[in-house]
């Protein structure tokens, strides 16, 4: 109990987490409540912080790729991703289109694995922790399966490479990966079933945590939270990176910008991967898959900057480099999603009740090792 | 079916399916997936890394293929190996090492090390039951137990170790190729010289004359 | 209007003819050239990135801090949602390294600038002025170095802290030792 405010109103201060099961790691909130309402809101950041920027001054270029793996966790493939496009655009080096189609392949078998994980994870935070989150979490292990069988590791898959990806799809993977892709929509229509209607799901999430899009853009806030809010602008069409531009799909987006138009929104956004899944399958051609002229070992960019981008399953995953032209990088700067996401959560928290801010943030979907770098 | 709660009653016809479900359809692991480990191991797909390990062809002291270059050494992003190049009693440097530490606590299994080596000689393991009560004895491994035959290679990545073997003995053959190649070169020069000399010594007599 | 940083400079120079701008030359074969911004000039100029109907540079993706050495940079990596064109790289320039380390913050134009910039200032020492909560992002509030800057100098022992439990593991093991 520590300060009168207004009209002999009491508040109560409260720090929430950084050891709570719903903050998804180690993220910490004060909260000052009036009652069960938020009147204020300040994140705190830094418990799993191991300054990732400073280590990979210290290594080659190369020697980054298996850091990537662990900021976000969940999607590990996409960040290998956004490193190897931002190096790619400093170094200007050409990308073989078998490489092309299998990142397309594996990214959006990551997306698919994220989101899947996000349904059960909102549920957890909503209180209904069991039964959804086990059902997500068994279809997200077959996907794992299948990145165990290509890159050696369930999530540590250190994959990609600059020009290309480490390994060829193994005999039979693509065969294994379509045929599950196949059975997917199967089960996201049954978890659609069991979640979707559910009265105490709709009163929970509608008209919870609204942020208009022009709060959302200033905000800085990306990927499905920003769509969510009713802004088009998804970076695999407005930059076309790898082999986007020729596969058909559509931009899901909200139109209210509340927890439910998140949380349906990651669901349309599986939908549209399924649909990208099955024309990467059909167009992938055979040929090399990493580009001969980079070297394994002694890589050394030119010198220069360059800020490559893509779309994460969180959100923009940016990489800002600058090469001095050595072995090493300059400087090493990611722009986590995860992170400028919680730009708007004290606006989007202030004046609900305390538990609907931890729905919020289960909508806003973030992963700590992303968050604290 | 629009009635109150409906949304409710749909779900929980959803959880009783996946209930009772997970007791009929075992078979098809749809919905009953989990593995009673240990008593029921998972078969490790191909791919499958866990550490590093060194590989030897036929005897572990000779047939050791890490010369002791230390490329590994450097590139290794956490730094887990350590070299000591190996000397013989006169204390010149021989390609072997006398000290081969992978400290797998630190490790992380990524895989670097591999692609870096030039000579075929470090590769991903798949174990996994490495715990141990202690951090530092049973943790850091040596080259002793890192040693481990190409036959235990060829069990564990069939497909990758038989690239490494084609890739070796190709190596092989373009060495005995080159090295035949240059015998003959030399063979060749060497009798163009014995003929030049004869030549010289057969012409000597006709110039004097 | 396609946005090269030529035609934002352009752009600025005709409304701004004031402001000191001038466009810097990137090497790489990302060929993102970028704009340096004189730093009491930056906030008019973001202002004036932001809202120009031809521009409309609405959305500040990326915020990061470089070090130099001689000065600081921040970089900022703009967008513009509307038009879905980009990046136009701005950068400002610190006076020096350690006291005239001070930069305006956008963040009042951009509000995703916000915990980026706190971050540039957490760890490299940029001093953001007119941030509405400039504090570290990442390191604890005690702590006194700036661990991205070139110049730090890593404790020998990074999870060191002198703790009462410390003291009492010595004093356990002490008498062990001499027997």
């Amino acid at each position: 109990m520590t300060e009168a405010d207004g009209a002999g109103a009491q508040t109560l201060d409260v720090s929430l987490g950084p050891q709570h099961p719903s903050t998804h790691g180690v993220f910490r909130m004060n909260v000052r409540m009036d009652g069960e309402t938020v009147v204020k809101l300040q994140p705190v950041f830094g418990y799993l912080h191991r300054n990732h920027e400073k280590l990979a001054e210290g290594k080659s270029w190369l020697g980054s790729m298996p850091f990537t793996d662990r900021l976000d966790y969940i999607c590990p493939i996409t960040n290998n991703w956004g490193y190897a496009l931002a190096v790619e655009k400093l170094a200007g080096i050409e990308v073989p289109d078998r490489a092309e189609y299998i990142r397309v392949i594996v990214g959006e078998m990551t997306r698919i694995q994220n989101h899947t994980a996000f349904l059960g994870f909102i549920l957890g935070d909503m209180g209904a922790w069991g039964s959804a989150l086990m059902y997500a979490f068994r279809e997200r292990e077959k996907i794992l399966d299948l990145f165990e069988g290509l890159t050696g590791a369930r999530m540590m898959a250190n994959y990609m490479r600059f020009g290309g990806v480490r390994c060829d799809l193994p005999a039979g993977w693509l065969e294994k990966a379509r045929a599950y892709i196949e059975t997917y929509p199967a089960f996201l229509d049954e978890m659609e079933k069991f979640l979707t209607g559910n009265e105490i799901l709709l009163s929970r999430l509608q008209g919870v945590g609204v942020m208009s899009a022009e709060r959302a853009i200033n905000g800085g806030l990306s990927g499905p939270v920003l769509r969510a809010s009713g802004v088009d602008y998804d970076i695999r069409k407005v930059d076309g990176y790898g082999v986007y531009p020729r596969l058909k799909f559509r931009v899901p987006r909200g139109t209210v910008g509340d927890c439910f138009d998140r949380f349906m929104l990651r669901i349309l956004e599986i939908r549209e991967s399924i649909q990208i899944l099955q024309q990467a399958f059909a167009q992938i051609p055979q040929g090399p898959i990493l580009n001969p002229a980079v070297k394994t070992r002694g890589f050394k960019p030119p010198v220069g900057e360059a800020y490559g981008r893509i779309e994460g399953p969180k959100g923009e995953l940016g990489f800002h480099l600058v090469s001095d032209g050595g072995e090493k990088p300059y400087r090493y700067h990611i722009r986590p999603p995860s992170l400028i996401n919680l730009t708007l959560l004290e606006e989007m928290c202030v004046g609900t009740k305390i538990a609907d801010v931890m729905v919020i943030l289960g909508s806003i979907d973030i992963v700590l090792g992303e968050v604290d770098r | 079916m629009n009635f109150p709660g409906s949304g409710i009653f749909k779900g929980m016809v959803v959880s009783a399916i996946n209930l009772f479900g997970s007791y009929f359809d075992r078979a098809h692991a749809k919905r009953l997936i989990t593995e009673q480990y240990p008593e029921e191991r998972p078969t490790l797909p191909e791919a499958s890394r866990s550490f590093p390990f060194l590989v030897f062809d036929g005897d572990p002291e000779k047939g050791i293929r890490c010369v002791a270059c230390k490329i590994c050494e450097k590139e290794c992003p956490p730094q887990c190996i350590l070299i000591e190049q190996d000397r013989d009693e006169n204390g010149k440097l021989l390609r072997r090492p006398k000290v081969f530490n992978i400290d797998i606590s630190v490790c992380m299994g990524c895989q670097i090390c591999v692609e870096s080596c030039p000579f075929e000689s470090i590769r991903m393991d798949n174990i996994y039951e490495v715990s141990s009560y202690d951090r530092f004895d049973s943790l850091v491994l040596p080259k002793e137990k890192l040693l481990k035959s190409n036959e235990y290679y060829h069990s564990i990545h069939p497909t990758e170790a038989a690239e490494t073997d084609a890739r070796i003995e190709a190596a092989r053959l373009k060495k005995e190729a080159a090295a035949k190649a240059a015998a003959q070169k030399m063979a060749a020069a060497k009798a163009a010289a014995e003929a030049k000399a004869a030549a010289e010594q057969s012409s000597q007599p006709e110039s004097q004359a | 209007m396609t946005l090269t940083p030529q035609t934002v400079l352009d752009r600025v120079h005709a409304a701004l003819p004031q402001a000191r701008i001038e466009l810097l030359n990137n090497p790489s074969p990302s060929g993102q050239h970028s704009l340096l911004v004189h730093r009491d000039d930056a906030l008019e100029v973001a202002q004036f990135l932001k809202n120009d109907p031809e521009l409309l540079l609405d959305y500040a993706s990326n915020v990061s801090g470089v070090d130099y050495p001689d000065h600081l940079e921040a970089v900022y990596h703009l967008f513009s949602i509307a038009q879905k064109q980009g990046p136009i790289v701005l950068r400002t320039r610190t006076g020096d390294r350690s006291g005239d380390a001070c930069l305006p913050s956008l963040t009042p134009v951009w509000k995703s600038a916000d915990f980026q910039e706190r971050e540039a200032f957490d760890l490299l020492g940029i001093r953001f002025e007119g941030h509405p909560d400039l504090r570290r992002l990442l390191m604890w509030d005690e702590f006194v170095d700036h661990p991205l800057r070139k110049d730090y100098v890593a404790p020998e022992d990074y999870e060191y802290e002198p703790t009462p439990h410390g003291e009492i593991l010595a004093k356990i093991s002490a008498p062990a030792s001499q027997a």
